[in-house]
């Protein structure tokens, strides 16, 4: 049951290899086989900057399989100022930040109620959070959006004075739905911790915030680490949720804005490559940077040592 | 153990409640009752503004007889479905067991298959675009054919599993890395000391100490294949040859005509199926615990 940790990545691959005396041309085919599946995995992502760096008569003229003429970077300068990326980034922002926040707070103070402390009915309580995060979105969709527009909100707060169109109305949806996945591997990593940590501060009388906050948590920094990151790309790349619970145009997160960039009778798929590029490049930085917290926490929900 | 129940004190119990209460009310308020009153509304003709009335199933009858569209969303959704499950997670497997082993450059082939795992599935349907447009796309340029790849209903659902399994490929293959890295080494050599061959020692001895990895890989195959939408509707909307249930739910609501119930009914169905699967992925997960 115990969550192992995600560090014996390397280690565990030693012995396999080297009883076995090497089959050389095994080894090459195997080496040419992942290069080609490799570079055709890339190939989409190269071709879309390949596509965003040549002027759009060039591609029409010749098409986007073809040996540059031009290169140019003003469709990045395009899209970023006439789409104004830059403000959408900012609302993206707004929304995920507070959105990652918030969910790891809840979702690791349940957690730990949850793995540490007895309290009744808390299985049920895992598997019901659990659950929720599995369903589909568009199975409580219908009625959340009428929720949504029935809720009011002071004007402070929303400029649409109700909870649909609004910021806070996103982080909230976001928080409820990628809630139960972090309980259920927060939690899992807690009941690895040692429990005489916890035992021994209940006898030194500290009080349950106590041993939440300054004994627990910080122990827990790597799968904080590693859901943060994860959390922070999907609620990123949500698509969905803006696209039904927002109507203003200028309020849409960055990745539902990209389709601003489409005209209305002719799209310059030159400047949407561009547009895409700059939309994927936040993920794809985190996903170089924090590479291993990443598949740390695709995989800290999957496996179970 | 039974000692610690009585151990809160009054403020431990306050903080508690307000935790624990705020996650309850969350997870209830905005997951747990819209799914039931999706359920609700499938058996009303709610307008979204009018009188609620009740009419049973007749939803669900019009959705069946009436509505064209339902149908060629299941088709697809079972399409899509299949192609994950049958061509993109056996292939993520496949290449999971070739990475797994000492390899030279394994990191930068890792590294490249999961890659679109962090691109939002609009960026990769606006990928798509570029590879499959007809005019001037590489696909046409590569094959020297001119086949409207996205416009074509027949073929159309095709291109666009192919580009999503791009995205699942590499998903599939960082969870059965993990589970391949947690098999025991020491089963792997026993096999290979009794002569059994690199396919024999996989497919006997290390797949079935996969059950577990294998039960969840399922889940999240049925679970991407039901929430499929973000790539159609950022393609075309999910129109012409693109339906799927879930852009067929969003387009009731954000569509011009608001039919709350008869999107609830749709929404339904989904719930019907996905609903199967999560049992059987949580019975799974929690069969080790009392």
């Amino acid at each position: 049951m115990t969550l192992t940790a995600p560090v014996p990545a390397r280690t565990s691959q030693q012995p396999a290899a080297s009883p076995r005396r090497p089959v050389r041309p095994l080894r090459v085919l195997l080496h040419v086989f992942l290069a080609m599946v490799a570079l055709g995995w890339l190939m989409p992502l190269a071709l879309a900057v390949y596509a965003s760096l040549r002027p759009y008569d060039e591609t029409a003229r010749l098409g986007y399989l073809s040996l540059p003429e031009h290169l140019t970077l003003d469709y990045y300068g395009e899209a970023w100022s006439q789409a104004e990326l830059p403000r959408y980034y900012l609302n993206t922002l707004v929304i995920v930040v507070p959105g990652v926040l918030i969910t790891l707070m809840l979702a690791s103070f349940t957690a730990f109620a949850i793995a540490r402390l007895r309290i009744p009915g808390r299985k049920t309580l895992l598997i019901v959070f659990t659950a929720g995060n599995l369903l589909p979105p568009q199975v409580l969709l219908t009625p959340l959006y009428t929720l949504y527009t029935m809720v009011p909100l002071p004007a402070w707060l929303s400029d649409s004075q109700a909870l649909y169109d609004s910021y806070l109305g996103l982080i909230l949806i976001h928080v409820a739905f990628q809630f139960g996945f972090c309980v259920f591997v927060i939690a899992n990593f807690m009941r690895t911790i040692p429990e005489e940590i916890n035992e021994a501060a209940l006898v030194d009388g500290a009080s349950v915030w106590r041993r939440y906050w300054q004994l627990t948590l910080p122990l827990c920094r790597p799968v904080l680490a590693a859901l943060s990151t994860l959390q922070f790309t999907w609620m990123y790349n949500d698509f969905l949720w803006a696209l039904v619970l927002m109507s203003s145009g200028d309020k849409l997160p960055v990745t539902s804005a990209l389709n601003n960039l489409r005209g209305q009778f002719f799209t310059d798929y030159n400047l949407l490559a561009a547009g895409s590029v700059l939309v994927a490049l936040p993920t794809l930085i985190v996903f170089q940077l924090l590479h291993k917290q990443f598949v740390a926490g695709l995989t800290l929900g999957s496996t179970k040592g | 153990m039974a000692v610690k129940t009585r151990r809160y004190s009054a403020r431990d119990v306050t903080i508690l409640v307000i935790g624990l209460g705020v996650a309850i009310v969350v997870n209830v308020g905005l997951i747990w009752g819209p799914t039931l009153a999706s359920v609700g509304l499938s058996g009303t003709d709610w307008n979204g503004i009018g009188p609620i009335e009740w009419i049973g199933g007749q939803n669900y009858a019009d959705l069946a007889d009436e509505y064209p569209p339902f149908w060629s969303a299941v088709r697809n959704n079972l399409l899509w479905l299949g192609f994950l499950g049958l061509i993109a997670t056996p292939f993520g497997l496949f290449c999971a067991v070739l990475l797994d082993r000492r390899l030279r450059l394994s990191r930068v082939y890792q590294s490249a298959l999961y890659m679109p795992v962090v691109l939002s599935l609009a960026v990769v349907g606006f990928i798509a675009q570029l590879v499959y447009s007809s005019d001037y796309g590489v696909l046409n340029a590569v094959s020297g054919l001119t086949v409207d790849w996205l416009g074509d209903r027949s073929i159309n659902i095709w291109v666009v599993m192919v580009a999503a399994g791009w995205r699942h490929v590499g998903y599939v293959m960082i969870i059965y890395l993990a589970g391949l890295k947690a098999v025991d080494p020491a089963l792997k050599e026993a096999a290979a000391i009794d002569g059994a061959s690199e396919s024999q020692t996989f497919f006997r001895v290390v797949f079935p100490t996969l059950r577990p990895i294998n039960v969840i890989v399922l889940v999240i195959t049925v679970i991407e294949a039901l929430r499929a939408f973000d790539i159609v509707y950022a393609i075309n909307r999910g129109r012409n040859g693109l339906e799927l249930l879930s852009v067929l739910v969003t387009e009731n609501i954000v569509g011009e005509a608001s039919r709350i119930g008869f999107g609830s009914a749709i929404a339904v169905i989904l719930l019907a199926i996905s609903l199967g699967f999560i049992v059987t992925y949580l019975s799974q997960l929690f069969r080790e615990e009392r």
